[in-house]
């Protein structure tokens, strides 16, 4: 009992991170049609926000070490420090918090770059056009992070008072061996919270009901007398944000490199398709399920009941619901269907 | 009369082809690509790319999981060296047997879908097996490590002739000539140009009619009474088994075998190759494989050091300049000029190098007719880049 509830909690965090990225890829998808490969970038983009954000947040001086008497010996203290003090290393603690603030314009503009400048020209283009340059424009997007930062991962801490581990098994009266890293429950909550303001966008506001009337049916809105294809822009700006926030707020858990797009990027478009092209609430669902069959497959129970399907248990997934149910578990009538 | 005249233009574009890949040693030294090393792997990853042309050039249908073929290709080809002998006819054998076996059912489950769903699907079972091949399936893969050759491999056959007489692990040989150097480019080259030929001939079979058929419409194909599954799945294995092919041979001219062969980046790559080189055109892809593995080889050598040097004959403070600006191009950046040519080519050019090679080539020609569109080019255009 005791370890299910476990591996639910780890599959929490990772489908949140699935939800995300596919929330947006399926955004994109369903408002302008275009399959995007270069969604995996934008969460790396994200992820290296926060990396960014922290070695700015870390410019150093070199000082003398007193400390150390008997030779030269220099350290480097960030410069907030020597300027604000304690308030300055408390800063530095909350880069990642930081981070999303900066994300958010950041992203915005990158995504609404990407979308004027070159997706657009991609809309009458067929989908494995669009696949190809996507594909294209992600390494292009994953190169200029290598030669900026490296090949190697860059570790991005938590704040320090997050750092540790939430005794959830005491607090719901279960044995106390239920531990789970605080970051990673934040993650779980983050992802909800942004999952749930998305869809009050769509659904609340005047904006998001001109965008859904668009998804059904362009012509029609276009007809209306609204430009839906700014509307639309900006709705790619908002997927671009969505993978952006995700990435940032992943870097706790996975130092982020220059490749981890390209992995995420595989898994979030089988998401997608498991909950349906087109469809956002299948989206979301699915990349939580997903999330879970993954943990669930990595407990050594199943491990040793079927060997090695940890490994595919998402690819077997998504095979058997694309042969079986092609629209996915969500998926509306007549998306990418021929 | 015109069956007749394409007949002789198909014999031009095969003895061009052949003079070219068989001269490739001498015309691609003043680029500085004679070595060959990198001679047999221009040759290898043509013919990987003229195996995924037959399938994503004729019937549209775009694999990302054909890398997977590329993988038990050299797997079956090194179990070959490993258990039978260091001849490389069985490991060829072998390796596009169980290529052909695996594509088979791969093949014939995702071609249950079209589109981008089937897309995934390759996708999915390229992860599949990448995966798989990296942690459940170490006895037969050797994980991470890759699979390699041993002193102690039985090798059967070779030992039931000469007693073992052991000085190293002998290398991969037909018949006794050792398929290393030039001797190995020569056996690829000789591979490389009978697999265009078989694509040359599919290309112009009903066969091959019938795949560009079911690509332009797929509805209509049906009307006329065509299934197009069994066409489909024949492209498919037969693409499957170019790419075993492909993976059989890297393992002959290097004898190992990793897991990374069969990622999905790998498979990847051979669509950049096509798409480059130009997507339905009988050279295409080879022109594409060349340019590609060139980059890889060629560019990615260009230190910063070595750049000032070719940069000399600038004016002093040019060079620096220029330096400066080229500098992330090349060297460990090359694939930021890969992804941006291949970018470059996907808007502009959606025909590949080779529509590029045919648009220039009619706007010097005086004009006789207008110039075919890129869609027809798997039959024209095919001998321009030959010319070149």
């Amino acid at each position: 009992m005791d370890a299910i509830f476990l591996q639910v909690l780890n599959g929490l965090d990772k489908g949140g991170a699935y939800a995300l990225i596919a929330l947006g890829l399926t955004l994109v998808f369903g408002t302008l049609g275009v399959v995007n490969f270069a969604h995996g970038a934008l969460f790396m983009l994200g992820a290296f926000c926060a990396v960014s954000v922290q070695s700015i947040l870390t410019i150093s001086q070199k000082v003398r070490d007193e400390s150390i008497t008997f030779f030269e010996a220099y350290k480097e203290i960030p410069y907030l420090e020597i300027w604000w003090g304690e308030t300055g290393s408390i800063i530095i603690d909350y880069a990642v918090p930081i981070s999303i603030v900066v994300a958010i314009p950041v992203m915005l503009l990158i995504g609404l770059a990407m979308e004027r400048g070159l997706i657009r020209h991609f809309y009458k283009r067929t989908h494995a056009e669009q696949i190809l340059v996507t594909f294209g424009l992600a390494i292009v997007v994953q190169e200029i992070i290598k030669a900026n930062f490296g090949a190697n991962p860059i570790p991005v801490p938590a704040p320090d008072i997050v750092s540790g581990s939430a005794n959830i098994g005491t607090w719901l009266g279960m044995s106390d061996t239920i531990v789970y890293p605080w970051w990673r429950l934040i993650y779980f909550v983050f992802s909800l919270t942004v999952i749930a303001a998305v869809f009050a966008f769509l659904q609340l506001t005047t904006f998001g009901m001109v965008v859904r009337a668009g998804m059904r049916n362009r012509e029609m809105v276009g007809l209306l007398g609204i430009d839906i294809q700014r509307k639309f822009t900006i709705v790619f700006g908002l997927g671009a944000v969505v993978a952006g926030v995700a990435g940032a707020m992943y870097t706790p858990m996975l130092p982020p490199d220059y490749h981890m797009g390209m992995d995420f990027l595989v898994l979030s478009f089988v998401v997608v398709v498991v909950g349906g092209m087109g469809s956002l609430g299948g989206a979301v669902a699915a990349g939580f399920l997903l999330g879970l069959l993954q943990s669930f497959a990595a407990m050594n129970e199943i491990k040793s009941l079927i060997p090695g399907i940890d490994q595919i248990i998402i690819y077997l997934v998504a095979v058997i619901i694309i042969l079986v149910r092609p629209r996915g578990l969500f998926g509306r009538e007549g998306v990418m269907e021929d | 009369m015109m069956k007749q005249t394409s007949a002789t233009k198909d014999l031009i574009i095969m003895l061009v082809f052949i003079a070219a890949v068989l001269t490739a040693p001498i015309w691609l030294t003043p680029i500085g690509a004679n070595y060959p090393d990198l001679l047999q792997k221009f040759a290898i990853y043509g013919i990987f790319a003229i195996g995924f042309n037959i399938l994503f050039g004729l019937t549209g249908y775009l694999s990302f999981g054909h890398a997977v073929f590329l993988g038990i290709g050299s797997y079956a080809a090194v179990w070959s060296f490993k258990l039978l002998t260091m001849n490389i006819l069985p490991a060829i054998l072998f390796a596009v047997m169980w290529s052909g076996l695996f594509s088979v059912i791969l093949g014939y489950i995702s071609l249950r879908r079209s589109g981008i769903y089937f897309s995934i699907l390759t996708l999915a079972f390229a992860q599949m097996s990448y995966n798989l091949a990296y942690s459940v399936l170490t006895p037969i893969t050797n994980g991470e490590t890759g699979l390699q050759l041993r002193l102690a491999d039985p090798r059967y056959i070779d030992n039931m002739f000469t007693k073992a007489v052991s000085e190293g692990i002998p290398s991969t040989n037909l018949f006794g000539i050792k398929m290393s150097g030039y001797s190995g480019f020569y056996f690829c080259a000789v591979v490389l140009i009978i697999c265009f030929w078989i694509s040359l001939k599919i290309f112009r079979s009903p066969f091959g009619l019938t795949l560009s058929g079911i690509k332009s419409n797929q509805h209509r194909m049906k009307y006329t009474g065509f299934n197009p599954r069994p066409y489909l799945l024949a492209a498919f294995v037969i693409s499957g088994m170019y790419a075993g092919l492909a993976g059989a041979l890297l393992a002959v001219t290097d004898p190992l075998a990793g897991a990374e062969r069969m990622q999905w980046t790998a498979s990847g790559e051979v669509v950049l190759m096509t798409i480059l080189g130009g997507l339905g055109t009988l050279i295409g892809p080879v022109i594409g494989a060349g340019v590609i593995k060139y980059f890889e080889n060629i560019f990615s050598s260009i230190g910063d050091q070595n750049l000032f040097e070719m940069l000399s004959w600038l004016p002093e403070g040019m060079q620096s300049i220029v330096a400066y600006v080229i500098s992330p191009f090349v060297g460990s950046g090359w694939h930021l000029t890969l992804g941006l040519v291949f970018m470059l080519i996907v808007i502009f050019l959606p025909g590949g190098l080779v529509s590029g090679f045919s648009k220039l080539a009619s706007t010097f020609r005086p004009k006789k007719k207008t110039p075919q569109p890129v869609a027809s080019t798997v039959s024209n255009a095919s001998g321009t880049k030959e010319g070149e």
